[in-house]
């Protein structure tokens, strides 16, 4: 980068401290925090200028987990990169799949039939819950609480059951077509899934019993990487850490897709945006994901599962389309153009873990090391995601 | 740019500059909510050490109950005359997003099936369990069992051949996975309706005039 793009990127993001390597203040040394430390949640490398234990920059190198998922795509027809999706973020793998069948179905003009819309926003509600119970476990396990960790994982079993006997996977889920489901729902699955529903809210009550008036929770929480909500819009952060930060924007509310908007539920918003906000905001989506679902179960029509569409699938040419979904971290969207063959002539990721990850070095400015690892488990990445 | 945003009704609402400093609850100067979480931990403890659900599974030994639709190790199906079905049509393998289906196609001597598989090949490093290639055969001569656990010492042994393909779970249907039909669960369907069917039957006979829909 040079230094013109990046004295610039510093004024807008009004970052106190510039990217430079070279230069160190008396006290200043040089860490590096990662690709293979347990808690930066898979393959990212920080570069770290500390002052002792405290944190005066952070360079995030990140790459190392980098497929060419975006350039497999131009390669396969539509329907054969939906398991490309399932390994970009692993453990959110219908939503993934939800915004690229989402995007091809723009493009090509398909209308989706109720009973795969209600079964879509099922599983999508699901993975919501159950990328949060891992985001749950491992941010406490991250700040040294053991116990959440059994607990969520515990549920998480409960949750991803469910799409194995819905798709026989349990993280690849490679559920979803362009222009429809491939399969229904098999039999049993319904009440199975009421049976969890049921069970689950006291679950969700089991772990705030544990973290969210424990005073120990609290002080490694509150008050640490907080992120203001201008700095969250001009860094275009998205999902539950934008609305920890007080802004109301939702994806399923703002602009609805599916079936959301005859389902009812709120967004969840607190306004400190700091990381004890952020935990507080995703319980909650937890507890409303739950809401949705019993809604989506109790409407559930019958019908048919896929769509009338050709027997291959041809983007109009020049045809181009983008689709952003609330996905569990934040708006995932795919950005296709066609070019009249039935692969796609370019596909590009907005992946939220990526931007998301571009505030780790305003939110841990000025933070102690112990609290980098606390900033790293809220922020939520995946790196499959972040390198795709 | 900044100040464009600022215009925004959204985000030009006063809020918040700084965090609400942590102030101690007089429950929480006295750990109070610590114990009730030491409570739940205490709760489980007891109720495990009594009676179940144990959550865990002893693995080598107990095996994980999978659905009748896991996507695990293929099995290539064969005729009951225990040839393969297969008749090497290379759908399965253009399906496949992994490109790890190889096959090398032969006359077959009975006219009517024309072609089969001389060498059928599934590199299980390379497949990512999508389950297209079963979508895709016409002959339903691919499906999956459930078995998952393929671990090898070689990378060629991770080639399983036609005969490993065919041989060890096709005579076990509880061992089955992802494949077009399920015979179960179209029986259950059958069954509720049959059921259903026969309600309605009853209610007629006893003389009701209008049965609710
Ligand atoms: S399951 Fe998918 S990747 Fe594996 S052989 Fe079949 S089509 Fe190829
Ligand atoms: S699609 Fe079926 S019949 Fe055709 S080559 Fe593959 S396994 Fe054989």
């Amino acid at each position: 980068m040079s230094d013109a793009i990046r004295s610039a990127n510093d004024t807008v993001a009004n970052n106190t401290v510039a990217h430079d390597d070279s230069v160190f203040g008396a006290e200043e040394m040089e860490l590096n925090f990662g690709p293979q430390h347990p808690s930066t949640h898979g393959v990212l490398r920080l570069k770290l200028k500390v002052d002792g234990e405290r944190i005066v920059d952070c360079y995030p190198i990140i790459g190392y987990l980098h497929r060419g998922t975006e350039k497999l795509f131009e390669l396969n027809p539509f329907f054969q990169n939906v398991p490309h999706t399932d390994r970009m973020d692993y453990v959110a793998a219908a939503t993934n799949n939800l915004a690229y069948v989402g995007a091809v179905e723009k493009l090509i003009g398909l209308t989706v039939p109720p009973r795969a819309s209600y079964i879509r926003v099922l599983l999508c509600e699901l993975q919501r819950i159950s990328s949060h119970l891992l985001w749950l476990a491992t941010h406490a396990i991250d700040i040294g609480a053991m116990t959440p960790f059994f607990y969520c994982f515990r549920e998480r079993e409960l949750v991803l059951d469910l799409f194995e006997q819905y798709c026989g996977a349990r993280l690849t889920l490679n559920c979803m077509r362009p222009g429809g489901q491939p399969f229904d729902l098999p039999h049993g699955w319904v009440d199975t899934c009421r049976e969890f529903l049921e069970l689950f809210p006291a679950k969700i009550d089991e772990y705030e019993n544990l973290l969210t008036n424990n005073r120990i929770w609290k002080k490694r929480t509150i008050g640490i990487g907080v992120l203001s909500p201008e700095v969250a819009v001009e860094y275009g952060i998205t999902g539950p850490m934008l609305r920890a930060s007080g802004i109301d924007f939702d994806l399923r509310k703002a602009m609805p897709y599916e079936i959301y908007d005859q389902v009812d539920f709120e967004v969840p918003l607190a306004e400190n945006g700091d990381t004890y906000d952020r935990y507080l905001v995703r319980m909650e989506e937890m507890r409303q994901a739950t809401r949705i679902l019993e809604q989506c179960l109790d409407q559930l029509p019958e019908g048919a599962l896929m769509a009338k569409k050709a027997r291959v699938l041809k983007a109009p040419k020049g045809g181009e389309v983008y689709h952003g979904i609330e996905g569990p971290k934040g708006e995932i969207g795919f950005y296709i153009v066609g070019d009249g063959k039935p692969i796609p002539h370019r596909c590009h990721v907005r992946a939220p873990s990526f931007i998301n990850l571009q505030s780790l070095p305003e939110l841990v400015s000025n933070h102690m090391i112990a609290d980098l690892v606390a900033i790293i488990g809220t922020t939520d990445i995946v790196l499959g995601e972040v390198d795709r | 740019m900044r100040s464009e945003m600022l215009r925004d009704p959204v985000l030009s609402r006063p809020r918040p500059r700084a965090v609400t400093p942590y102030k101690k609850s007089l429950a929480e100067w006295l750990y109070l909510p610590l114990f009730g979480g030491l409570m739940v931990t205490l709760r489980h403890f007891v109720r495990n050490l009594i009676k179940g659900p144990r959550y865990t599974i002893e693995y080598p030994e107990k095996r994980r109950d999978y659905s009748h639709r896991f996507r695990g190790h293929h099995i290539l199906t064969s005729r009951p005359d225990g040839s393969l079905r297969c008749v090497a049509c290379f759908l399965c393998a253009t399906a496949c997003p992994a490109d790890c289906i190889k096959i090398e196609s032969g006359e077959h001597p009975d006219v009517n099936i024309e072609k089969y598989p001389v060498v059928y090949e599934i590199d299980m490093l390379r497949c990512v369990f999508c389950g297209y290639c079963v979508d895709a055969c016409p002959e339903e001569a691919i499906i999956m069992s459930n078995n998952y656990d393929m671990a090898y010492f070689h990378r060629d042994q991770s080639k399983v051949g036609k005969n490993d393909l065919m041989k060890p779970y096709t005579f076990d249907p509880s061992q089955l996975g992802y494949r077009p039909h399920y015979p179960e669960e179209d029986a259950q369907r059958a069954k509720m309706r049959r059921e259903a069917f026969n309600l309605v039957q009853a209610a007629r006979e006893a003389g009701a005039t209008e049965v609710a829909s």
